[in-house]
């Protein structure tokens, strides 16, 4: 059985990508993004998925079902910047097979 | 002007780590940092997380191993400016560095190693347009002189630890004290959330959630700022006040370093990985996290042993005429500076009549 799922990501620039993502590599959707490189290094990820720093953000497009936050996750959105109803950190996200179809928009980058 | 061999920047592991290896070599070191203790991402970030990859540790806590080094550079006796971002550099005629900090502290090094790891933690601003315009004039983002407070209108923005602190000091010390904050939760120290809710009921600081600053206004000086509540914009008002000071934590900025001629590829610093893991200027190394290069992992561990090669290079780029092979530590044992040496008991021949 191919664990791959098709996920879309809308990059900082508008541009949407389709991608595979693995599903049996303990991958979060933060990483996912880091390994297409869809947006420089250093600009997400930067405290490496510790729900540390609000670089990962997205806004979650779909009505994909998605693990329910944890308290790391709630408190270092209440700090971050363009936050919005559908914010998520994508380093709290787990690749699942749950999660096929997925549609997100990587939020702006804090300056 | 502080001399030495090796200036570091950046006192995160790889850093600090740089400091033992180059005591092997009699090489003496000293470190920039922009945060006030050591230990960089480790300290600041995550203090108190478990490592699991460090050799021969099956698990350590970062504030532990940050700790450890200290112990372990202690003997060669390295020198901090910490506080203070390293902000621009001069090559002299001989090969040699001088290092300024923002605060005007000036180093001379015959070498330099960037461990910057990310970069400097600068405050996180919040996206408000104007906000820029009003900075030292009405809006800080850290609190450095808290006289400067006094008797004045103060409002705080944000949830963790130094706004709640802060909020809690400058309650006795301005007229008043406004905390907003986008959460009715806060999640700092609970004697700390219990003592706002005190000050609170005492009518010492006045707290808006959920709320947040949108909008900062004045004339040359800060004079106001909108406060939307409930992330409803039919909620703004204007809350008269001096100074508003954001705290939403720090964020690594690689900053100045990225405008000394470097060569940058991926916000990181190009180096020679097949030799010594030096920049394209001869003489400024950069390892740990901070630098890049095929393959490269940004692990502590590989900051470890960047940094131990680095130092060879940086020897034989002091003492062009000497001649060097690398000894071990059990055979040869650690003098430090400070006198003191540590070395393998001898083996006790005896024998058995």
């Amino acid at each position: 059985m191919n664990p791959d799922i098709n996920i879309t990501i809308i990059d900082r620039e508008g541009q949407c990508h389709d991608v595979k993502a693995p599903t049996d590599m303990a991958m979060n959707l933060m990483e996912l993004v880091r390994s297409y490189e869809l947006a420089p290094e250093g600009t997400i990820g930067v405290c490496g998925g510790m729900a540390m720093c609000a670089s990962c953000q997205c806004y979650i497009q779909s009505d994909t079902p998605l693990p329910e936050m944890e308290m790391d996750e709630e408190a270092m959105l209440a700090e971050a910047f363009f936050v919005k109803e559908n914010s998520r950190l994508g380093c709290q996200i787990p690749l699942t097979p749950e999660l096929e179809g997925l549609k997100v928009e990587l939020a702006p980058e804090e300056i | 002007m502080i001399n030495t061999d090796i200036l570091i920047i950046g006192a995160g592991p790889t850093g600090l780590f740089t400091v033992f290896e180059a005591g092997l070599l009699k090489l003496k070191c000293h470190i920039i940092d922009a945060l006030p203790q050591p230990g960089g991402q480790l300290t600041e970030l995550y203090p108190k997380k478990p490592i699991y990859d460090i050799p021969g540790f099956p698990e350590v806590l970062a504030g532990e191993l940050v700790d450890n080094l200290m112990e372990q550079i202690r003997p060669f006796e390295p020198g901090f400016t910490l506080g203070e971002r390293a902000e621009d550099i001069e090559k002299l005629e001989d090969g040699s560095f001088i290092v300024t900090t923002n605060e005007g502290t000036k180093h001379h090094a015959k070498v330099v190693a960037i461990a910057g790891g990310l970069g400097s933690f600068e405050p996180r601003k919040p996206p408000i347009t104007k906000l820029e315009d009003f900075e030292n004039k009405g809006v800080s983002y850290m609190v450095k002189n808290p006289e400067s407070y006094r008797n004045k209108d103060v409002v705080i923005a944000g949830g963790g630890d130094s706004a709640l602190d802060w909020s809690i000091f400058l309650a006795d010390v301005a007229s008043n004290v406004t905390l907003v904050h986008r959460r009715n939760e806060f999640r700092g120290a609970l004697e700390s959330v219990d003592r706002v809710k005190e000050l609170k009921d005492m009518g010492k600081i006045k707290l808006i959630t959920p709320a947040e600053i949108v909008d900062v206004q004045g004339n040359g000086h800060l004079d106001s700022v909108i406060i939307r509540k409930n992330n409803d914009p039919k909620e703004d008002f204007t809350l008269d006040t001096d100074y508003f000071i954001p705290l939403f934590g720090l964020s690594p900025k690689l900053g100045p370093i990225s405008k000394w001629g470097l060569e940058i590829e991926k916000n990181a610093i190009k180096v020679d990985n097949t030799l010594d893991y030096q920049t394209n200027i001869p003489g400024i190394y950069a390892i740990g996290d901070v630098n890049t290069y095929p393959g490269k992992l940004k692990l502590i561990l590989c900051g470890f042993h960047e940094a131990t090669l680095m130092c060879q290079s940086a020897y034989q780029r002091i003492h062009p005429d000497k001649r060097y092979v690398m000894k071990y530590t059990t055979v040869g044992g650690v003098t430090g500076f400070d006198g003191s040496k540590k070395e393998a008991p001898k083996a006790v021949v005896k024998s058995i009549d």
